[in-house]
């Protein structure tokens, strides 16, 4: 059949529609063993080679390296307008509040933005729990470790944040409402971590992994709030706050043990 | 498989359903999947498209045929939908791209080698060395901005060298232009190459005016931008192919046809299973749509489709890596240029293009810039020359 290509090498028999088999006939428990993966070049020695030899037949049509694209991008970054800007209280009555009394005469939009960022970041991360979760419930037998009441309890706490964050910007006189730029950058960030939980395709594990770059981020996110909250004379917020990164401590302490004993079970070596 | 278009019935238009889970079939796996089902992904989205734009075209020009036209075009809607889902998520929009300039390769290619009107042969070679050049251009972001390797989704079948540089594919409008077939004289083939590269440059005009804007980069939406304004010039040139003086009965009948021959061409060449049932449904159901318009030409213009249509399909499509034939075509023609619908040597070309050009280049030129010294090597230029092993 042309338009394809018979697999030339590959360690495993595979066939197009059913699992893959080792040498000695066991079936593969990996589900992303099936099939063959024709990214590679191995696959396509010839392909490569021809490819390299037109390489050497038909050369660039411009000098220059990888440093040259920055001519280009250089006025750009000479000419940009910020992302968006940071509200500040919109009315007399939130700019009179005792949080933001405290505030005067510092950067109270830093505090701002950072909030707003922790509460973009705590909603998304409540929803990211929420997709493992349906995820999980229909292939419990891809990750046994993972316990549903642990995942609940995270998302109950992820949801639980959301309020803090809301209400220390309710103190300071800020609108919650509204998307700060760190939200934003926020928004932007997670919306691969998003494509990976919500694809049916991706494993348990592989959602996981997704859920452990939030909580990472999460995590130091709120190291870095509290830090500032404290500088910035908000020692009410900022112990509010610590009980939140203490709760923020647990999830990444069991999302890294989960995806440790995945892993190694995947391999056979646990 | 022998298809009559005038006799086949397919499946009939009241007999053609969908539910929304049927409209989100499994995607294929961008990883395991064959670079040729992606390309007949790719292509049979802009079919369909293409179908859907000319119906709605149509509609708007006959009263008359409204009724029918929308009946047969809730189908195409959801045939469009069903095969445009197909692509999965962790596809980027960059090796989607990757992906449209491959098939803009490999088809154009199929077409111009089989096509027997030396003339639209010769124009179908000269856009094809173009769009070469666009997925060296594209390979090039892709790897300097994520360090990906375009090959990873061509997977060897497409050299990735240039080729007409984008930056001299600029032309004024007037030069865009082409001579059409002669609906009389012209061969089914001719007709059915000039209605299927439409619907590809069309779809991949589209495509890259939508994604264009997803970029934050400056370089990718300059890139997009140039490389969208090419394809423009290639619709321009295409549409341009085909006889004006069709009906609008004659070239709904010749996009149903189309559909049928692409969609023959599609199941003949396809391997992957739930993909190739996807293809012969609808086949069937394209067969059920042309047996409409073919009862809508009698009783509406009471004209025989014979007069329009052959009863045979050519020979499908050549979905196979075209490497040798681009090559050769690239050795002899990529300095060609155009002179309103002539072909002509770079040293002949309009002054008006030359100064459209200049004045569009003013600023620099993002193709240029993106592939600046860059050449394809496998894993990108981050790997090139750092003696890392090879194969065993």
């Amino acid at each position: 059949m042309t338009g394809s290509r018979k697999n030339n090498l590959n360690m495993f028999l595979t066939s197009a529609e059913g699992p893959a088999v080792d040498r000695k006939g066991g079936i593969m428990k990996s589900p992303q063993s099936m099939g063959t993966n024709r990214s590679g070049i191995d696959l396509s020695p010839q392909g490569a080679e021809e490819m390299t030899k037109a390489v050497q037949e038909f050369p660039p049509s411009s000098e220059g390296n990888a440093h040259t694209l920055t001519q280009l991008r250089a006025p750009y970054l000479d000419e940009a307008d910020p992302i968006g800007s940071i509200p500040l209280p919109g009315t007399i009555k939130g700019a009179a509040k005792s949080g933001m009394q405290k505030l005067m005469g510092r950067h109270a939009e830093v505090l701002i933005d950072k909030l707003g960022g922790r509460l973009a970041f705590e909603r998304t991360g409540t929803r990211l729990y929420d997709a493992l979760i349906g995820k999980f419930l229909s292939r419990k037998d891809e990750a046994t470790m993972l316990s549903i009441d642990e995942l609940q309890r995270f998302r109950a706490e992820e949801a639980a944040h959301i309020g803090l964050c809301w209400d220390a910007l309710r103190e300071l006189g800020a609108d919650p409402n509204c998307v700060t730029p760190m939200a934003d950058t926020n928004a932007v960030a997670s919306i691969g971590l998003m494509q990976i939980i919500a694809d049916p395709r991706m494993t348990v594990a592989q959602s996981l992994h997704a859920i452990h770059v939030a909580e990472l981020a999460d995590n130091d996110g709120w190291q870095l709030l509290i830090k500032l909250a404290r500088e910035m004379g908000q020692e009410d917020i900022a112990g509010r706050f610590q009980t939140a990164l203490e709760e923020e401590d647990c999830h990444l302490a069991a999302v890294r043990t989960w995806i440790e004993h995945i892993c190694l079970d995947a391999a056979g070596v646990r | 498989m022998a298809i009559n278009l005038l006799r086949d019935k397919g499946t009939p238009l009241d007999r053609q359903h969908f539910t929304w889970k049927d409209l989100v079939p499994k995607p294929i796996s961008k990883l395991n999947v064959d670079a040729f089902t992606r390309v007949r992904i790719i292509l049979m989205n802009g079919i369909e498209s293409e179908t859907n734009r000319f119906s709605h075209s149509c509609a708007r020009m006959n009263k008359e045929l409204q009724g029918y036209l929308a009946r047969v075009r809730r189908k195409e809607q959801h045939q469009q939908t069903i095969v445009n889902w197909l692509l999965p998520a962790d596809q980027s929009p960059l090796e989607t791209t990757i992906g449209y300039e491959q098939v803009a390769i490999e088809v154009t290619a199929a077409l111009a080698e089989a096509e027997p009107d030396p003339y639209i042969a010769q124009v179908l070679r000269f856009g094809l060395l173009e769009d070469f050049d666009h997925l060296y251009r594209y390979s090039a972001l892709l790897d300097r901005l994520q360090g990906i390797d375009a090959n990873t989704i061509t997977q060897g079948y497409t050299d990735i060298v240039p080729g007409r540089p984008t930056v001299d594919e600029h032309r004024d409008p007037l030069d865009d232009l082409r001579e059409h077939y002669d609906k009389r004289k012209a061969a089914p083939l001719t007709k059915l190459h000039a209605y299927t590269i439409l619907a590809g440059e069309h779809q991949t005009h589209d495509y890259y005016m939508h994604y264009g804007p997803w970029f934050a980069d400056p370089l990718a939406r300059q890139l997009y931008a140039e490389i969208a304004s090419i394809e423009e010039q290639h619709v321009t040139q295409y549409e341009s192919i085909i006889d004006p003086t069709e009906s609008w009965m004659e070239k709904w009948l010749l996009h149903e046809a189309n559909e049928v021959y692409n969609y023959y061409s599609c199941v003949e060449y396809e391997d992957h299973p739930q993909v190739k049932a996807i293809w012969e449904r609808f086949l069937d159901y394209e067969l059920g749509h042309l047996q409409f318009a073919i009862d809508v030409c009698k009783h509406v213009e009471r004209r025989d489709p014979a007069e329009y249509l052959p009863e045979r399909l050519p020979d499908p499509i050549a979905y196979q890596s075209h490497r040798e034939y681009v090559r050769q075509v690239l050795r002899d023609e990529v300095d060609l240029r155009a002179d309103g619908t002539r072909f002509v040597n770079k040293t002949q070309e309009p002054e008006r293009s030359l100064n459209y050009r200049r004045q569009m280049n003013v600023d620099g030129s993002p193709s240029e810039i993106v592939a600046a010294g860059w050449r394809w090597s496998p894993g990108g230029e981050l790997v090139a020359g750092q003696g890392f092993k090879e194969a065993a």
